[in-house]
């Protein structure tokens, strides 16, 4: 047993876990989360906490934990953060620079924290590792309550689709386990995430630390709280897949091992499929049928989102990689325009014009990005923003191909929706994107000498006439208020 | 490039084993026993599926696997023999089915491993109609560098390291898969799936690529590398489920035997190697024995045990509360050998 005597005792006291019971085989998928919070509330001691308590450490290196650490906290316990910051840079500045993968299990499930940084300029990181969250664990000092950071956190993590969220309220002995503080923070959260749109959210007060509902429950000290320890929150979170929605197969590769063979490989990126559904190979919009499911161990009768199939079509036509193979009712978005929002991940920004490569499944074209507007984090709104993004900035671009691209929105797909931006000068990844919406075909007319007419909501004009761009060119634009009746007639009018 | 199992002697002569033409020829063949594609001719299929939690770890390797395999041009998998090295090899058996595995195996042979290791190797390579490439460091054969001689610290940097350096440089690979997974070591956490490497194989961990969703960034230029880790988000345990789920051959290292041994510096150090030498005061003893993990024998301890079955072994995991690397005296140095090692270009 890793778990010390001490740790034993407290669990006399207080509530042991539901899950302690008979060994099951893991009934899902691991659930992917994230943890974040500002740099002293306790996200490494928490994160250690889990392991520890989930025994997910062995003695061994809890042993060289000691020896590194050479003292113990005043519960008898290691030091978690030394057994968390990995790197020696980290142990030397004190501070967690990169996004650090921990696994851990229970009896009913199984979990990968994706371990992100505090600090203010390592958002890019936190961006990281919410891409592939369906969870987010939001940390908060007792003491202080909710901080800028935490809307930062919580502000980029539903930005990259985390739809759940669990508050923890930590060094909450520090407030002398007060309910009123519970309740005032909680209620403030609340409120933060409902404007997010995030709509799953529970709340738990907690002592990672002494190690109170985490994985132990604590109603001896708390007994007006009776909800979920974060282990058992963790254990009732859903995980998201893209199975409702159209197939969804981005081609990685052709296998032809002999004549009579010719395979699509890839995973399922959205939706189910079965032999004698009707496909289409984007972009060149191609029909065929499906003629057979493939894996190594048999022909399946059926693959859905997550499979790494090989799919047989029922007739010779031209699939390459990067082609995306999907039902015939339902396609993706096909076309030379996006809209979408990214974060800029390197010293060098995002800029205006640029051709990077865009990756998106296992599709890789050059791109022209045009900024539109960045997020201003502490307030939650969009501003006009033309020039480049700096890194850690969030913002709203135009998207411009050479070559037709396909996809979903985020919103509806995750994994055919999001792409990451390579600078072709030094290869790195500048940013992580998710498509919004398929541009109008408004965007694609621009003529010399030709005007466009738009009717708009007057505080939409105003918000617009606002813009760097639009002030630029003032005189080129003629300005009338009407009403929306007129508007109406001038619309229908035709040329 | 096939058979070349007996260039375990000598360097291998890579202008030889690898002309495009030649890769090109081989890289799509049917598996040797299917001459075509029928289903039907497999074994009719009788273990259960596997569990979402497996089979999810399953799709995101075969995934990786495939992605590295048709973005880069010149992929090697570095085969080490071991547990988790049988795991990737299967893995890559999947991703590629009907066709053969598309890229050749490199194994560092540092001439310290077990003879039980090199029989299993080649066994799987035949069995498997692997392309299967064996390279020992010439100069450490030369200078006959050991591990008793040089000490363990040199003699992995010269017969591993340096070999590996060796390897990599002579094949012209610009993608090599590896077996590593992030809860194995603190400084493996932050690895990233594609972990990329400078002409000179170093990696710079406060300078990696950000990694998000499952869209890997490939992009490279000439010399440089990457290292794809299909396995990042294994765990020992997974490793030991999938293996009993999958029913994959394992080297009998990993099964108990009456074995001979001395224990040394805490370590069980198997004691049936003609250069293997007592210490003065040191009593050889024999009993049942065996290994968590496989490497170097005389830097590799083994642990009692009479598990002798797969069940067994994995019975005693489960309550074993030592993790796996502790049989090695390569990590207990120093805070951080690892982490050191890797930016040497230790893999």
């Amino acid at each position: 047993m890793t778990a010390p005597a001490n740790t034993a005792a407290l669990a006399e006291v207080q509530d042991l876990p539901e899950a302690e019971a008979a060994k099951a085989v893991k009934d899902s998928r691991p659930l992917r989360l994230i943890t974040c919070g500002s740099v002293d509330d306790g996200k490494s001691t928490l994160i250690g906490r889990l392991l520890w308590d989930t025994k997910a450490v062995k003695e061994d290196q809890a042993a060289a934990l000691s020896r590194d650490s050479g003292k113990q906290n005043d519960l008898g316990l290691p030091d978690f953060a030394l057994l968390l910051d990995g790197l020696q840079a980290e142990r030397e500045q004190g501070i967690t620079i990169d996004v650090a993968y921990r696994y851990f299990s229970t009896d009913r499930r199984s979990f990968i924290v994706a371990d992100t940084p505090g600090h203010e300029q390592y958002t890019r990181n936190m961006a990281t590792g919410a891409s592939t969250a369906d969870l987010a664990v939001l940390l908060v000092d007792a003491r202080a309550g909710l901080l800028e950071q935490t809307r930062r956190h919580a502000t980029i993590a539903s930005l990259m689709g985390i739809k759940q969220f669990v508050l923890a309220v930590n060094k909450f002995d520090l407030v002398s386990y007060d309910k009123s503080v519970f309740d005032r923070i909680s209620h403030e959260f609340k409120e933060l995430a409902l404007s997010l749109g995030v709509r799953q959210i529970t709340a738990i007060p907690m002592s990672a630390l002494k190690g109170e509902n985490v994985v132990y429950g604590a109603s001896t000290i708390m007994p007006w709280y009776d909800g979920p320890t974060l282990v058992q929150a963790l254990e009732l979170a859903t995980i998201r897949t893209a199975t409702a929605g159209g197939f969804r197969l981005p081609v990685q590769r052709v296998s032809r091992p002999g004549e009579s063979f010719r395979g699509y490989q890839g995973t399922v990126a959205g939706g189910s499929i079965k032999p004698g559904d009707s496909v289409a190979i984007l972009p060149s919009g191609m029909v065929a049928n499906v003629k057979q499911i493939v894996t190594f161990d048999l022909v399946r009768n059926a693959a859905v989102a997550g499979d790494a199939i090989t799919l047989v079509l029922d007739r010779q036509v031209d699939v390459s990689r990067g082609d995306m193979i999907a039902s015939l009712d339902g396609q993706p978005m096909t076309g030379l325009g996006f809209d979408a929002q990214l974060v800029a991940l390197q010293p060098g920004g995002i800029e205006p014009g640029k051709r990077y490569w865009l990756k998106a499944g296992s599709r890789r074209q050059r791109v022209v990005v045009q900024p539109v507007s960045q997020l201003e984090l502490s307030s939650g709104k969009w501003k006009p923003h033309a020039e480049t993004l700096a890194m850690n900035a969030i913002g709203k671009v135009r998207l411009s191909f050479d070559e037709l691209a396909v996809f979903d929105t985020y919103e509806q797909n995750r994994a055919t929706g999001a792409f990451i931006l390579i600078d072709p000068d030094t290869n790195n990844t500048v940013a992580g994107g998710m498509v919004t919406a398929k541009r109008s075909d408004l965007g694609g007319i621009h003529r010399e000498g030709e005007r466009v007419l738009l009717s708009l909501p007057a505080d939409l004009a105003e918000e617009l006439m606002a813009s760097e761009a639009f002030a630029a060119r003032r005189d080129d634009v003629d300005i009338r208020r009407i009403s929306g009746q007129r508007s109406n007639e001038i619309f229908e009018t035709p040329d | 490039m096939r058979g070349s199992r007996q260039a375990a002697e000598q360097p291998i002569d890579h202008s030889k084993t690898h002309s495009r033409t030649n890769r090109q020829e081989s890289r799509d063949h049917m598996h040797k026993h299917t001459s075509e594609f029928d289903p039907h001719l497999k074994d009719p299929v009788t273990k259960p599926p596997l569990d979402p939690h497996l089979k999810a770890l399953e799709n995101e390797a075969i995934h990786i696997f495939r992605e590295v395999a048709a973005e880069f041009e010149n992929p090697v998998m570095l085969y080490s023999i071991g547990k988790d090295s049988s795991v990737l090899l299967h893995l890559a058996r999947k991703a590629f089915y009907p066709g053969r595995v598309p890229f050749p195996l490199l194994h560092i042979d540092t001439g310290w491993k077990f003879p039980e290791m090199i029989a299993f190797r080649d066994e799987m390579a035949e069995r498997f109609d692997l392309d299967l490439v064996v390279h020992t460091n010439p100069r450490g054969q030369e200078e006959g560098i050991g591990p008793f001689s040089h000490g363990s610290a040199y003699h992995t940097d010269v017969m591993k390291t340096e070999a590996l350096r060796q390897a990599l440089d002579a094949g012209k690979y610009d993608a090599a898969f590896g077996g590593a997974r992030r809860d194995e070591e603190a400084s493996r956490a932050k690895e990233r799936i594609y972990s990329f490497r400078t002409p000179d194989h170093k990696w710079d961990p406060r300078n990696q690529r950000p990694e998000l969703w499952n869209i890997y960034n490939g992009n490279i230029r000439r010399g440089e590398s990457v290292r794809a880790f299909p396995l990042s988000n294994w765990t020992e345990v997974d490793i030991w489920r999938y293996i009993q789920a999958e029913n994959i051959p394992l080297p009998p290292l990993y099964y108990a035997k009456n074995r001979r041994f001395v224990e040394r510096d805490g370590m069980l150090m198997w004691a049936e190697d003609p250069r293997f030498q007592p210490l003065p005061g040191e009593q050889i003893q024999e009993g049942m024995l065996r290994f968590r993990t496989l490497g170097c024998w005389p830097l590799t301890g083994g642990i009692r045990s009479t598990a002798t079955t797969l069940d067994e072994v994995i019975a005693e995991l489960e309550i074993a509360t030592v993790s796996e690397r502790q049989g090695r005296a390569i990590d207990r140095d120093q805070a951080g050998s690892m982490e050191k090692k890797k930016r040497e270009g230790y893999f």
